[in-house]
């Protein structure tokens, strides 16, 4: 449609904070001037269950309230979501479709088992690095990291500043401080193919 | 003045609104998808930030009882639900109106069961049209803190004297993060005011009685006085939103016209949907296909003249309902709109869409645009049609 806008669908199991990172990263964007609307699909929620979540950004106020149906990006919080084909990871993508998937798997690897030809897969352990950093397998915040080292919607010290304000009330700083860690770290340690 | 521009859920702006009018009574009993908004105001009175005396009761029969009684004892009121919860209030509800208690509540729009479904369609609202309430009806989550703020205004209002309904889409509008500018505290509160209630039970210098038995005598002129009060109300309304559009920049009428000016072809709805048809239609525009919006915010009082001189000549009309009218002929704002353009040669189509929360994404905007299309024509289609349905 005419309207340009980045649009992001979010799969993950329940208690991985996807929804959490989906809602953060559009009020996030709002210190940049961007308009962000960030959506959880509700369904059964209960803890493991496969969830989606979505995310738009604009540069304009972002006037639809449809689901996205063909995502430029596409972030995967629990690889083993790629074998459900209730999760349905790779609906409405296509070439130039960008998957970050959090593995510990090769993007090459990654790639042939979503078999969407022209698609741009990155990888990075984001479970791993939120285990060493944070002390809990949340790997939410890690994956926003590894989106802006493929897109520039905002720079990592941005989404850090936002981090700050969003965890400063009700967390510890050894909690924000392993926040901010594992933001940076998944921002390196990005693997594309 | 400064506005911050913040990103709230639709449920969490609602409850800073609320919170901005310094309310003395909440009446709270928790339903999906409203739950979140009165738990986001619970926080801010377990913070300290309000001292809202919650109510917390046992149904929304009692939450919307509690709220009756708080208001004619004479306190600012409000309450909230969804769905069932707006149901089992049902007797209540008009109580509240056909008491004149201005009390404000939450509308957050969800199915009616069965079979159970937590998602949105205006069901609910639509059940209770006839109660006696304001409904005021959001695109997104700026115009429902917007609505939230007017709704003391126009309740309050002498000439008015009606509960308000503040509609918003469940999960929709109430769960998504979406950006909206909020006004400070002290603006929000220097143009709602300080309430008075002119005739307030704890007021016991000037005992009064609320809710007597009133029989074949005088029930129907009381009847009477509270159906003169709707014209009114429609006045009200627009004035209350002029001077908020004068503070804000955000000018709001009975209903907003989008692209309306030259279109041939206009759809009318309420609610989050009306956001994704002006994408369409953007796009369509682009095509020179001449179509536009009419998407009602207030739906009661009905705002019958304004639809009937916007409508006027246009070659085909098509009314989208987020709920049916069983055994009826379309949906309910569908028959409204219709009777509004008795007389006029304007042909009307009704859609019901979205039953349920299923979502109405941009092809179904298409096909109702091509349907126009093809009808505007000349060609014909049937009167009443579902839309994104499985065949």
């Amino acid at each position: 449609m005419s309207v340009q806008m980045t649009e992001i669908r979010w799969h993950a199991r329940g208690g991985q904070g996807a929804k959490t990172a989906a809602m953060f990263l559009a009020e996030a964007v709002l210190e940049k001037g961007k308009y962000g609307q960030g959506f959880p699909e509700y369904g059964p929620e209960r803890r493991g269950a496969p969830m989606r979540g979505y995310t738009r950004i604009a540069d304009a106020p972002i006037r639809r309230h449809c689901m996205i149906e063909h995502p430029g990006i596409v972030i995967i919080l629990d690889p083993t979501l790629l074998d459900s084909p209730a999760a349905a990871v790779t609906a409405g993508t296509g070439e130039g479709t960008v998957f970050i998937v959090n593995t510990t798997e090769t993007p090459a690897f990654i790639s042939d088992k979503l078999g969407i030809k022209g698609a741009e897969v990155h990888t990075v352990d984001a479970t791993g690095i939120a285990l060493d950093t944070i002390g809990r397998p949340i790997p939410n915040m890690p994956m926003i990291g590894a989106l802006l080292a493929v897109n520039d919607m905002m720079t990592v010290e941005e989404l850090k500043g936002a981090l700050v304000t969003q965890l400063g009330s009700k967390f510890s700083q050894v909690v924000i401080d392993g926040n901010l860690n594992a933001v940076d770290r998944a921002n390196k340690e990005l693997v594309s193919a | 003045m400064e506005q911050k521009l913040v990103a709230l859920s639709g449920n969490e702006a609602v409850a800073y609104a609320f919170k901005q009018a310094l309310p003395h009574v909440a009446a709270v009993f928790p339903i999906t998808p409203q739950t979140e908004m009165m738990h986001k105001y619970a926080e801010f009175v377990a913070n300290g930030e309000s001292d809202t005396e919650m109510i917390l009761v046992e149904s929304e029969h009692s939450a919307m009882s509690a709220a009756v009684g708080a208001s004619a004892a004479g306190a600012r009121t409000f309450t909230a639900t969804s769905s069932a919860g707006f149901a089992l209030m049902w007797e209540v509800v008009y109580i509240a109106a056909s008491l004149r208690l201005p009390i404000c509540m939450a509308l957050v729009n969800r199915a009616l069961s069965g079979n159970i479904n937590i998602h949105c369609d205006h069901s609910d609202s639509m059940g209770g049209r006839d109660a006696g309430w304001i409904h005021l009806f959001a695109e997104n989550a700026q115009e429902a803190y917007d609505n939230a703020i007017m709704s003391w205004r126009i309740a309050e209002h002498m000439d008015v004297r009606l509960p308000v309904m503040v509609n918003y889409d469940g999960f929709i509008i109430s769960h998504t993060a979406d950006a909206l500018h909020m006004l400070p505290d002290d603006v929000a509160y220097k143009f709602i005011g300080k309430y008075k209630a002119d005739y307030a039970l704890l007021d016991v210098e000037n005992p009064i009685t609320v809710g007597p038995l009133d029989l074949t005598d005088y029930y129907f002129e009381h009847k009477a006085s509270q159906l003169a009060a709707y014209p009114r109300a429609l006045e009200v309304i627009k004035k209350v939103s002029d001077e908020f559009g004068e503070l804000t920049g955000r000018y709001y009428d009975h209903c907003e016209e989008y692209m309306m000016d030259d279109a041939d072809m206009v759809m009318v709805m309420l609610g989050s949907s009306a956001g994704t048809a002006k994408d369409v239609i953007d796009e369509y525009r682009e095509k020179g296909v001449k179509v536009g919006l009419l998407k009602i915010r207030t739906f009661r009082p009905f705002p019958f003249d304004y639809l009937s001189k916007v409508l006027a000549g246009r070659k085909a009309v098509a009314v989208l309902d987020r709920s049916a009218s069983y055994g009826g002929q379309g949906g309910p704002v569908f028959m409204e709109l219709r009777h509004a353009m008795y007389g006029q040669q304007v042909p009307i189509y009704s859609y019901i869409y979205g039953l349920g929360g299923r979502d109405f994404d941009l092809h179904q905007v298409e096909t109702v645009i091509k349907d126009l299309q093809k009808v505007a024509a000349g060609g014909e289609m049937n009167n009443v049609n579902l839309l994104g349905i499985r065949s």
